[in-house]
C-alpha cells in the first residue's frame, strides 16, 4: 500500500500512469507516463489539444478505465488493479462526475436525479432526502424539485448534475467540459458555483479548452500526446 | 435500493413506452388467461364426468350385455337370416344374485328402442323395463304419480312411468297421468313422472353418456310377456331378429374395497357359461380412475399449450427489454459512473421486466376469473343465434362449467414472472455487460 502520507492532504494521485490501445496492429499511447498529485482543495483544469488524451486521462481519475501501466491512488489504496465491482463501489462513494451533456435521467425529477447516487452506497446515507434538498437549494433550484430535465434549460440541468455530483460528499469532483454546450453567460454563472464549491474545500479535476474557463482553476496541466506538457498555477 | 422504490422506478421506466409496454404486458397477459381458462374449462369437463361416473356409484358393478362381432355368432349362417341371440341370461342374474355373497342386490334390466306415442305426438323412445329397485339404484325420483311397484311384478299389468321430457313431449297440455300410451302395438297407462335427471357417464361400449330424457319405464316381468325376448328390429333394409333376455344386471356390494373382487368373480363366473364374449364388466369405480388418470394427462396438454403460449409472450418481453436496454445505453451508463454496480443493472432492468410480466400476470388473472361469465354469455350466445349449431353440440359441450383451478391462478401468476426473470436476464445481462465510457458517449 502506498503511503498518502506524503504531501499531507494528496487526495488522489497519479503515478507513471499509461494507457496504450492497440488498433490494427500499431499501439496509440493515449496517456504515456502520467504523474501528478491532487490535493484537497486543488482546482485542477486539463487542457490540451484534440486527442492528447484529457479524456483518456479523466476516465481513468473516475475509474472509469483501468490504466494499461502505473497507479492510481484515491483515497489511500491503489484502484489501478481493482475488480469492476470494486471500481463501481469506489466511484459511488469517493467520486463526483459532471459531464458536458449534463446526462441527467430523462424519466426522474430534479429532485430524483440528484438522489441516484444515494442509492448506490453502501451503507444507505442517512437522511438522504433531506441532503438532496438542501443541494436542491444550494444550487439554485428548490423551487424546481418535482420538475423533469426536459422542462429546463441547459444551465439549470448542469446545476443538477453538480447537485447530483455533491451528493456524496465526494473527495473529487470530475468535470468534463461543464460549459460546453452552454452559452458564456451561463458558463460563467456555473463557473461561479464550481468556484464557490472549491472556496468551500472542494477538490474539482477539469477538462476544458476554453482558456478563460481553465484560468478560474487554481493549476493548469497541459497534455500533448499523452504527455505532460506543463503544469502552471494560475496567478489571480 | 430499497422493493418498492425499485417497483416503482421499473413503472416510470416503463411508461416511457405506453404503448409498447402495453403490448407486452397483453402478450403475458393473454398467456396467463390461457392458463387459468383451459384449466378451468378442462376441470369443468372432468368433474363433469366424474359427478356422472359417482352417479352410477361407486360400489356398484354393471354388467352389460354386448352384441358379438357378426362373424362369430352362430346363427348368422344361410341366406335367412334368423337372428341371433347373445347376452346376458336370466340365469346368469340368479347365479351372480345366489352365488356371490358380497352382492348386497343386483337389479335387472332390458332396454330397447321403440316408438312411444299418444295421439298425434310420437317420441322415439328408450323402454327400460325393469324391478321397483331399478329407480332406487339410478336415483330417480318420482316427481308426479308413482314409481313401478312388486304388485306391476307380478300382475304383468301394462303400465308405465314416463321420464320428465317424454311426459312434456307427449302431453304439452293435458295430465299424462291414467292416459294411455302406445309402445309398439300395446297400450299402457302412466302412473307416473320420473323428476328430471342429468346424463350419466358412458358405459359399456356405448360412446354416449346416459341420457334419461327418452326413457319409459315398464316393469321387466310385463315386457317378457308382452315383447318377450326375441326383438326385430330393420337394419339395411332387412329385418334382422335378436333374441337378448337382460341388457343389463346392475350389482351392488356393500363396500368399495369388494368391488374389484367382486367383479372378478362374475366375470370368471359369466365365462363359465358363456361360449363367446357377449357381456361386458364395467366397474364405475375403475371408470372413475381412468377419468382421473385422463384429466391428469388433459392437464399436461392443456400446460402444455399454455407454457407455449407464455413462451411467445416472453419472446414479446425479451424483444421490448432488448429494445429498451439499447434505447437507455445512456442511462446504464450515467449508473455506472455514478457508482452502479453491474448487478445493480441487472437487478434494475429485471425489476422492470417482472413489473412488465407481473403486471400482465395481474391482469390474466383478472381476466382468468372472467371465464365463467364468458362461457354463459358465449352459450346464450350460441343457443339464441345459431339454434341449429347448438342443437348439434354434445351435451358434454352444451352444460360444461369451468371451475377455476385455485392453483392454476397461483402457478399462472408465478410462472408469469418467472417468464419475466428468464427472459429478463439476458437484455439485463446486456446492459450491466456495456462498457461504461461507451455508454456515455451513446447518442
Ligand atoms: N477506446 C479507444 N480505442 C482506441 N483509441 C482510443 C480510444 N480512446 C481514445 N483513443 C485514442 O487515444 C488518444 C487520446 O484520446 P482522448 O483521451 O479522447 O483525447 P482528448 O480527450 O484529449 O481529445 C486519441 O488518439 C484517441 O484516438
Ligand atoms: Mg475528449
Amino acid at each position: 500500500m502506498v503511503n498518502v502520507a506524503e504531501g499531507g492532504d494528496v487526495v488522489a494521485a497519479v503515478r507513471d500512469v499509461s494507457k496504450i490501445y492497440s488498433l490494427g496492429g500499431h499501439q496509440v499511447r493515449a496517456l504515456d507516463g502520467v504523474s501528478i498529485d491532487f490535493r484537497r482543495g486543488d482546482y485542477v483544469a486539463i487542457m490540451g489539444s484534440s486527442g492528447s488524451g484529457k479524456s483518456t486521462l479523466l476516465n481513468v481519475l473516475g475509474c472509469l478505465d483501468r490504466p494499461t501501466k502505473g497507479q492510481y491512488i484515491l483515497a489511500g489504496q491503489d484502484v489501478a488493479a481493482m475488480d469492476d465491482e470494486t471500481l463501481s463501489r469506489i466511484r459511488g462513494r469517493y467520486l463526483g462526475f459532471i459531464f458536458q451533456s449534463y446526462n441527467l435521467i430523462q424519466q426522474l425529477s430534479v429532485v430524483e436525479n440528484i438522489e441516484v447516487p444515494l442509492s448506490y452506497q453502501y451503507p444507505p446515507m442517512p437522511d438522504g432526502p433531506e441532503r438532496c434538498r438542501k443541494l436542491a437549494e444550494l444550487v439554485g433550484l428548490a423551487q424546481r424539485l418535482g420538475h423533469r430535465p426536459t422542462e429546463l434549460s441547459g444551465g439549470q440541468q448542469q446545476r443538477v448534475a453538480i447537485a447530483r455530483a455533491l451528493v456524496n460528499n465526494p473527495h473529487v469532483i470530475l468535470a468534463d467540459e461543464p460549459t460546453g454546450n452552454l452559452d458564456t453567460a451561463t458558463s460563467h454563472e456555473i463557473m461561479d458555483l464550481l468556484e464557490a464549491l472549491n472556496r468551500a474545500g472542494r477538490t474539482i479535476v477539469m477538462v476544458t479548452h476554453e482558456n478563460d474557463i481553465a484560468e478560474r482553476a487554481r493549476r493548469i496541466v497541459r497534455l500533448r500526446d499523452g504527455k505532460i506538457e506543463s503544469i502552471s498555477e494560475v496567478r489571480r | 435500493m430499497k422493493l418498492f422504490q425499485q417497483l416503482r422506478l421499473g413503472f416510470r421506466s416503463l411508461l416511457l413506452h405506453k404503448l409498447r409496454s402495453a403490448l407486452a404486458v397483453l402478450g403475458i397477459l393473454i398467456g396467463v388467461t390461457a392458463v387459468i381458462w383451459l384449466v378451468a374449462l378442462g376441470e369443468g369437463v372432468s368433474w363433469q364426468a366424474q359427478q356422472q361416473i359417482k352417479d352410477l356409484g361407486a360400489t356398484s358393478i354393471i354388467v352389460r350385455s354386448i352384441k358379438p362381432a357378426e362373424e362369430s355368432s352362430q346363427n348368422s349362417g344361410g341366406g335367412f337370416r334368423m337372428g341371433i341371440a347373445y347376452g346376458l341370461l336370466r340365469d346368469d342374474y340368479e347365479r351372480i344374485v345366489t352365488n356371490i355373497p358380497t352382492i348386497q342386490r343386483a337389479v335387472p334390466m332390458r332396454e330397447i328402442s321403440r316408438e312411444v306415442r299418444y295421439r298425434e305426438q310420437a317420441i322415439d323412445g328408450q323402454v327400460i323395463a325393469c324391478t321397483p329397485e331399478y329407480f332406487g339404484m339410478n336415483r330417480l325420483s318420482i316427481a308426479r304419480g308413482r314409481a313401478l311397484s312388486e304388485i306391476d311384478m307380478q300382475t304383468y299389468d301394462n303400465v308405465v312411468v314416463l321420464a320428465h321430457e317424454v311426459a312434456e313431449k307427449l302431453f304439452p297440455i293435458e295430465d299424462p297421468l291414467e292416459r294411455s300410451v302406445q309402445i309398439g302395438t300395446e297400450f299402457y297407462v302412466v302412473v307416473g313422472i320420473a323428476a328430471e335427471r342429468s346424463a350419466a357417464a358412458a358405459i359399456g361400449g356405448s360412446l354416449d353418456a346416459r341420457q334419461y330424457d327418452r326413457d319409459v319405464y315398464i316393469p321387466l316381468s310385463t315386457f317378457r310377456a308382452r315383447i318377450g325376448d326375441r326383438v326385430a328390429t330393420m337394419r339395411a333394409g332387412s329385418f334382422q331378429s335378436e333374441t337378448v333376455e337382460l341388457t343389463q344386471v346392475t350389482a351392488v356390494v356393500d363396500d368399495m374395497n369388494q368391488v374389484d373382487a367382486t367383479a372378478d368373480i362374475i366375470r370368471s363366473l359369466l365365462q363359465r357359461y358363456h361360449k363367446q364374449v357377449d357381456y361386458a364388466v364395467v366397474v364405475p369405480k375403475e371408470l372413475l380412475e381412468q377419468a382421473e388418470t385422463l384429466r391428469a394427462m388433459f392437464n399436461v396438454l392443456l400446460l402444455l399449450i399454455a407454457g407455449i403460449s407464455l413462451l411467445v409472450g416472453g419472446i414479446g418481453i425479451m424483444n421490448i427489454m432488448l429494445a429498451t436496454v439499447t434505447e437507455r445505453t445512456r442511462e446504464i451508463g450515467i449508473r455506472r459512473a455514478l457508482g452502479a454496480t453491474k448487478g445493480e443493472i441487472v437487478q434494475q432492468f429485471l425489476w422492470e421486466t417482472v413489473v412488465l410480466s407481473g403486471t400482465g400476470g395481474l391482469l390474466g388473472v383478472l381476466a382468468g376469473f372472467l371465464c365463467g361469465p364468458t362461457v354463459t354469455a358465449f352459450r346464450a350466445g350460441v343457443q339464441a343465434f345459431f339454434p341449429q349449431v347448438w342443437a348439434t353440440l354434445p351435451p358434454n359441450i352444451r352444460n360444461i362449467e369451468p371451475r377455476i383451478a385455485p392453483w392454476s391462478i397461483i402457478a399462472a401468476f408465478a410462472i408469469s414472472v418467472g417468464v419475466g426473470i428468464v427472459f429478463g436476464i439476458y437484455p439485463a445481462r446486456r446492459a450491466a455487460n456495456m462498457d461504461p465510457i461507451e455508454a456515455l458517449r451513446h447518442e
